[in-house]
């Protein structure tokens, strides 16, 4: 059975983790190839990166902590943040990456996902969509949720697999932050909107919010910040928790008959 | 022994590197002639898509080496798009040809399931004796990252993935070895393939 995937995500700002609470007051929390160690021993099954600073001051995403995540850790990551460009693409990527994340570049560009898929391979590129309720659907934000768009979240998502994304990560930012779960609704329109992996993101505050996502939706993964960064949820625990439940979680540690 | 991965411009070599070196398996990247052809074991990575990764290969000069060295009964191992290209011919965006060391071809994944087949998924032995696989447990997970997968003789098949289909994880005949998944990135059941891997050719 495919695994559901555990995800922890970490903002990078001048090569420091930082979350900030819907995007504002930032907090240094530690160092990315620290944390990534971290969470590999613990059992995250992917990380994630985003530079989240890259967009608004239109500079390019200071790469070196990729490389040190690249020398420290074996599981997959994206990078994210700044991407505009398929020598963006080529950047990360040869640093060591396995996927890229896009967002504000592929609305500006949309030309840009179906030429970084033609080139890399549709499994490098991930469409991430930053998403607010208006009273009747979603729209889709820009510059890490500054910036309002027409777009409609779910036929955003339709449209950039269209073009070649290899994978969605939906991000509520009616839930980012806050705690009190995930978006259960937005997460299913997108899982019965597109047939690549779908990353549902923003809103997890206990391990309840998890299992409730897992249960409810397709989400093939669960990406948050930081409940793990403050160690509020412990990856393990987490991963037991769900598979307590029935839900398909890599339990390496429990495989290899290791008591956790 | 000296185990050289192929350098031909295709693949996250810095984390098979750093897995290799983990897992026992002291290995050097290369695309120079002579390192290659003395090789004791050649290691074929690839991520991207079939055509241009034969192009690439066929560009490299390299070809009649690798042959040689199959021919010559050495260890190879091919990981991912690296497995797929030891086939006769793969389907991806058109017909191509393969290197054609294992007899199958390579065709999309069923549209039933997401595409790619993205994620952590259980190994499913068919061959529980094999040495392969002596250093893991079956079910334990690997991760996986595809559009299209491989279909062949049942014969070579040491282990699989359930996805839609039966799909080939481990395969080999002779000293030729595929691994669909990516071990480099499978945490320590990546590293204990490796670890089987590289005791087999000793």
């Amino acid at each position: 059975m495919l695994a559901r995937r555990i995800i922890p995500c970490l903002d990078v700002k001048d090569g420091r983790v930082v979350k900030g609470k819907q995007f504002t007051a930032l907090e240094d929390v530690d160092a990315p190839e620290r944390l990534s160690a971290f969470y590999d021993q613990e059992g995250a099954d992917e990380l994630v990166f985003y530079d989240i600073t890259a967009s608004h001051e239109a500079r390019k995403t200071s790469l070196e902590f990729v490389e040190k995540v690249a020398q420290t850790i074996s599981i997959p990551f994206t990078v994210g943040g700044g991407v505009n460009t398929l020598e963006d693409f080529t950047t990360v990527l040869r640093k060591g990456a396995d996927k890229v994340s896009i967002n504000t570049g592929a609305v500006l560009n949309p030309a840009l996902i179906e030429a970084a898929a033609n080139k890399f391979g549709r499994q490098c590129v991930v469409l991430s969509i930053d998403a607010k309720y208006n009273g009747e659907s979603y729209d889709v934000y820009l510059h890490g949720g500054r910036t309002k768009t027409n777009l409609d979240a779910i036929e955003w998502a339709q449209k950039g697999v269209a073009l070649g994304a290899g994978e969605i990560v939906i991000n509520s930012m009616d839930t980012d932050g806050v705690k009190t779960g995930f978006n259960l609704d937005l997460v299913k329109k997108v899982c019965e909107a597109v047939n690549v992996p779908v990353i549902a993101s923003g809103g997890a505050g206990k391990i309840a919010d998890f299992l409730s996502l897992a249960k409810s939706t397709g989400a093939d993964g669960m990406l948050a910040a930081s409940v793990f960064h403050y160690q509020e949820i412990s990856i393990k625990e987490l991963k037991i928790a769900l598979s307590a439940i029935g839900i398909p979680i890599r339990l390496e540690e429990l495989n290899n008959g290791i008591k956790l | 022994m000296k185990h050289v991965i192929i350098d031909y411009g295709a693949g996250n070599i810095a984390s098979i590197m750093k897995a290799c070196h983990e897992s026992g398996l002291e290995a050097v990247l290369s695309h120079q002639p002579d390192v290659i052809k003395n090789a004791e074991s050649l290691i074929l990575p690839g991520v991207g898509a079939f055509k241009e990764a034969m192009d690439k290969l066929e560009e490299s000069g390299l070809i009649p080496l690798i042959k040689q060295h199959v021919h010559d009964d050495k260890p190879f191992l091919g990981i991912c798009l690296g497995m797929q290209l030891l086939y006769e011919k793969s389907f991806e965006m058109g017909e191509h040809r393969g290197l054609g060391f294992l007899e199958g071809q390579v065709v999309p994944l069923e549209t039933t399931v997401k595409v790619p087949h993205m994620g952590w998924n259980q190994l499913r032995f068919s061959q529980p004796g094999n040495p392969l696989i002596k250093t893991i447990k079956e079910n334990d997970y690997v991760y996986f990252v595809h559009s299209y997968y491989v279909q062949s003789k049942d014969q070579y098949l040491v282990a699989y993935a359930e996805y839609g289909n039966v799909i080939p994880a481990i395969v080999q005949k002779g000293r030729v070895v595929g691994m669909q998944f990516h071990p480099e990135k499978s945490g320590r059941t990546g590293k204990a393939l490796l670890n089987a891997y590289k005791e087999l050719i000793k």
